[in-house]
């Protein structure tokens, strides 16, 4: 019993990292459509961001911890920034593709950059915010990382929603969404949002990067391939272009993986990831917490 | 429409006979022999970067240490490296192309068995010998009498391994958790378990994970279950580490255990020093090691780089020129068969990594040191010889 | 008088194993390359019939190629022993018939990635045929019999110039003349306008299966001559990496392009060997070529028009 409650808590936590990734994947694929393959490797930059900005900081405090997460999250909004700028922009209106090909092309840019950069050898990455593991009777172990991924996600969740539904940028952001041309016409400055949305979509994934690195401390430059496509999954899984959905997909697919290793198949536990994908598109293309759109013609 | 594309198609194909024909007949003798040209093919990019980088700085370290003594045969050597990113199918490529085309004498190379494989036939049936670093796949050196490696292979670690958790540990009952994608941890964790359950002892849990993943804690929650003595980890550090954090984090208080793979300075950094309390490792080397030779490697490797400190590939790295360096000056020339001759009678040679010999299947047998961490630091407990 | 499209297809095969006769005497660097370069041709101009004639946009071609690769190899290591008897001895034959059991493997994967992906379109296209790609590799390397992740050595050298060019002939052949008949014409409907297409009354599944099948068989067979050239085979060489770097090919050439995406397919590998030189900047150098290439140029380097922009 205490086993399966210990296997619960971990596919949860777990969960909850693919969900506070999702979250951007699926903010830039609702306003524009468009598949950032480069988000997990923002990710990975956010995690590296924070290891080297732990320097400037003592270890093991609450404020250390939210100095780097802050610092992280608006690197990589500026990041993000810059590679829509550089690389999508000139490709607005082309095929969907053609912008899917580039973003390959960054992640792969990224990847080879850090391998250059940071080097290959996977680095340790610090302590940031005091750590505790409950340990209870039964065996059970919970620790304050897994609790600390709970907390952010859901703070950045609802910060997203409150955006989103409740500002002038968030209204803007949902115009895009619906239908660019018109949006301009009303006014909506297209590129300002745009590039708007694609900051906030990076500081998600730095958050996403700050967490994973504290609950696994081993960062090296590739560490964000994985996680970056299952959370793509996860979000898909919701519903793209969906919020809650993003959540809801994180979790599940936290869940499922994790009992699918649990039962032995650890060895499959990336393929599990992709079944759940042609499954979810085969059976509920929109999401479990999506609605069934008509495509007009 | 046709013209045009046909011309395309045409140019295409001529531009290829140029890059790369051109130099066919450019096939003279080793131009100019005033260098002695060494290759390399190493995972420099990719997913296995960590360990093609590493040993290849202990490869350039040698090799320019030799150079600023004045080379080999009283000539300089001229270091050729490629870079196969991790992926099959390159490092055949670069064999082919380092032998025909820079026309080194010897290759160096490769930290993974698969693609030392790929590389080996290819060096043996042009008759240049093939030094291995840190490969361990018994077929390696099977592959012909002109590949050869520096370190130890897994039957004998595996071994060992088994003799140190049955006699040292005590552990009757052990869990294995092998990486089940990287052949030297499957390899390893078949020959302890031959030897293990030879010498009486019993295996209570298998469990596996993929090189790379992050989270153990399905695995380890199984693996804790069982209630073993013991856990052998036979994999990467890169893992390793992240495995006896989690396994601490989840109460699991038993001595974990492994092979030379767990030999890295960061190990002590992601795993932290608490949660490695009571594990232990064999290796070729450790830079606590107090062996002059060994020091020495220590302070030139990070002179080199920055206070970087070595691990064991680089250290391996390191062996395989300076063991091939040792076989040249006594062959007293490049040519293949005489070095080869000369790399098969290497006995005893004062490596970074140990007193190095050569047997006569071309492995290295030499002793293995079993390391553990005590207050934090990694501590020497005892060596093994073969 | 045979059509022209045959004719050139004979004269290509005997310029073909004129110029591999003699193989022998060149030096195998390039006798490396110039296979590679066959392979490629084979890999690119069948994802281009599902890419770019079909529009069906695949990113898993890679594991096509592995079922091939796998298949072929276990039917010339592990079953050659009863085999080779049943086809009198002789190693050409029994060859013959792994590319083709590797092929026809392929093709049952590709039937198997086409039949879900067949209401998806675009993004949740590619990223399910990645997902499929990968979903192979992890199977392959869970399969202890074939090595798993050691991968599976000692495969006999059987591959040469002449199988790995023939084929790229043959392959041309078939996916240009498949496309240039009347029949052909619906793979491009479907590429267009999948539901102008329905409402004229193609039968736009058959026409994606069909591309998925051929595409698929014809990279098996290129995985199987691979196989037997490189002589070592592992899941790691037949995933997303393996899979993005045919896509470039057949971007690099413009989708739709047949003559284009050869020489790309020349081009690239060529190209891959010349930024050795600058060993760790070579994937820096690769990954910014391909974002340049989609900004200045999404039509390929050897298209002259703009790509077909979508109806709506």
């Amino acid at each position: 019993m205490t086993e399966l409650l210990q296997q619960l808590i971990n596919g949860l936590a777990l969960g909850a990292i693919y969900a506070l990734i999702a979250l951007g994947y699926t903010m830039v694929y609702g306003v524009l459509r468009f598949i950032n393959f480069a988000h997990s490797d923002i990710f990975m930059v956010g995690a590296f961001s924070g290891y080297y900005l732990a320097r400037a900081v003592p270890q093991a405090s609450v404020m250390a911890g939210v100095f780097v997460l802050l610092g992280s999250m608006a690197i990589c909004a500026l990041l993000g920034v810059i590679i829509e700028k550089l690389a999508y922009r000139p490709l607005r209106g082309r095929s969907t593709l053609t912008a899917l090909i580039t973003a390959i092309g960054v992640s792969l840019l990224l990847q080879n950059l850090g391998q250059r950069i940071f080097g290959a050898n996977p680095k340790s990455f610090p302590t940031l915010f005091p750590q505790h593991y409950f340990q209870f009777d039964s065996g059970l172990v919970i620790a304050s990382n897994q609790i600390l991924v709970f907390v952010v996600t859901l703070v950045l969740l609802f910060a997203l929603r409150h955006i989103v539904l409740n500002t002038r940028i968030g209204t803007a952001m949902r115009a895009l969404s619906f239908n660019p041309t018109a949006a301009s016409l009303v006014g909506v400055n297209n590129d300002r949002v745009i590039s708007f949305t694609f900051a906030l979509g990076s500081a998600l994934a730095a958050a996403g990067g700050i967490l994973y690195a504290s609950n696994y401390p081993s960062i090296d430059p590739l560490m964000g391939t994985l996680p970056g496509l299952k959370a793509f999954v996860a979000a898909v899984l919701g519903g793209i272009g969906n919020i809650a959905g993003a959540a809801v997909g994180g979790l599940v697919l936290g869940l499922v993986e994790t009992t699918v290793v649990a039962l032995g198949g650890s060895t499959y536990r990336d393929a599990v990831a992709f079944a759940v994908l042609i499954l979810i598109l085969l059976l509920r293309p929109n999401g479990l917490l999506g609605k069934r759109q008509a495509e007009k013609v | 429409m046709i013209q045009p594309r046909i011309r395309i198609l045409a140019a295409a194909l001529a531009g290829l006979a140029l890059l790369t024909g051109c130099s066919k007949s450019g096939n003279g003798p080793a131009a100019a022999a005033d260098t002695i040209k060494i290759g390399e093919f190493a995972s420099l990019t990719g997913k296995e970067a960590a360990f093609g980088q590493s040993s290849h700085k202990g490869t350039e370290l040698a090799i320019e240490q030799l150079n600023a003594a004045g080379g080999l045969l009283g000539k300089k050597i001229e270091f050729v490296y490629e870079d196969n990113r991790s992926t099959p199918g390159e490092s055949a490529t670069i064999a082919k192309k380092l032998i025909t085309r820079d026309k080194i004498v010897a290759l160096l190379g490769e930290v993974a068995s698969g693609r030392s494989l790929e590389a080996a036939p290819i060096a043996q049936a042009s008759q240049i010998p093939m030094i291995s670093p840190s490969s361990t796949n018994p077929k390696v050196t099977e592959t012909g009498d002109y590949i050869f490696r520096v370190c130890f292979i897994d039957p004998f670690q595996g071994k060992l391994l088994a003799q140190f958790a049955k006699k040292t540990l005590k552990a009757g009952k052990v869990a294995v958790f092998s990486d089940v994608s990287a052949p030297y941890s499957v390899g390893l964790a078949q020959f302890f378990r031959e030897s293990f359950l030879a010498d009486g002892g019993q295996i209570v849990s298998e469990q596996k994970y993929t090189g790379g993943d992050k989270d153990f804690k399905a695995q380890l929650t199984a693996i804790k279950g069982t209630k073993p003595d013991a856990i052998i980890v036979p994999g990467y550090y890169t893992d390793v580490g992240l495995i006896v954090a989690q396994a601490r984090q989840l109460g699991i208080t038993v001595p974990l255990f492994g092979g030379d793979g767990w030999e890295a300075p960061e190990l002590l950094q992601i795993a932290g020093a608490e949660a490695l309390e009571g594990t232990y490792y064999s290796t070729h080397f450790s830079p606590e090691s107090t062996e002059p030779l060994a020091q020495k490697f220590v302070a030139a490797f990070k002179a080199k780089y920055s206070g970087e400190t070595p691990d064991a590939m680089a250290a391996l790295g390191y062996d395989s020129v300076m063991v091939l360096a040792d076989a040249i000056k006594r062959a007293g020339s490049t040519d293949g068969p005489k070095v080869r001759d000369a790399l098969a009678s290497t006995r005893d040679f004062p490596g970074a990594t140990g007193a190095t010999t050569l047997d006569a299947k071309r492995d290295a047998t030499k002793p293995a040191v079993i390391i553990t961490v005590k207050d934090g630091k990694f501590q020497y407990v005892e060596t093994i010889a073969p | 008088m045979l059509p022209r499209s045959q004719l050139a297809l004979l004269g290509a095969l005997a310029g073909i194993a004129l110029v591999s006769f003699f193989s022998g005497s060149y030096d195998p660097y390039f006798l490396d390359v110039a296979v590679s370069c066959g392979i490629n041709i084979t890999l690119a101009v069948s994802l281009n019939l599902i890419n770019g004639y079909t529009g069906q946009f695949s990113l898993g071609h890679a594991g096509f190629m592995g079922v091939g690769a796998y298949v072929a190899a276990m039917l010339t290591t592990a079953a050659s022993a009863t085999l080779l008897p049943l086809l009198g001895g002789q190693q050409w034959l029994l060859f013959a018939v792994a590319l083709l059991a590797g092929g026809l493997g392929a093709a049952l994967a590709g039937f198997i990635v086409g039949v879900p992906s067949l209401r998806l379109k675009g993004d949740y296209l590619a990223i399910v045929t990645l997902g499929f790609g990968e979903i192979i590799r992890v199977v392959l390397q869970n399969i202890d019999a074939v090595g798993g992740p050691r991968g599976l050595i000692g495969i006999p050298a059987y591959a040469n110039l002449l199988w790995a060019f023939g084929l790229a002939a043959i392959a041309v052949y078939v996916v240009w003349t498949m496309v240039n008949s009347t029949y052909g014409r619906g793979f491009i409907a479907v590429a267009d306008d999948e539901i102008a297409a329905e409402a004229m009354g193609i039968n736009t599944t058959r026409y994606k299966i069909t591309a998925f099948l051929v595409g698929a068989f014809f990279a098996g067979l290129a995985g199987g001559v691979y196989a037997h050239f490189k002589q070592y085979i592992a899941p790691q060489g037949f995933g997303f990496d393996r899979s993005i770097e045919i896509v470039v090919m057949v971007i690099l050439g413009g989708m739709g392009n047949t003559t284009g995406v050869i020489a790309a397919a020349i081009l690239l590998t060529v190209l891959g060997e010349w930024l050795r030189q600058f060993g760790d900047f070579r994937m820096i150098l690769y990954s910014l070529l391909i974002i340049v290439l989609m900004i200045l140029r999404p039509q390929g380097l050897f298209t002259w028009s703009l790509p077909r922009r979508k109806a709506s």
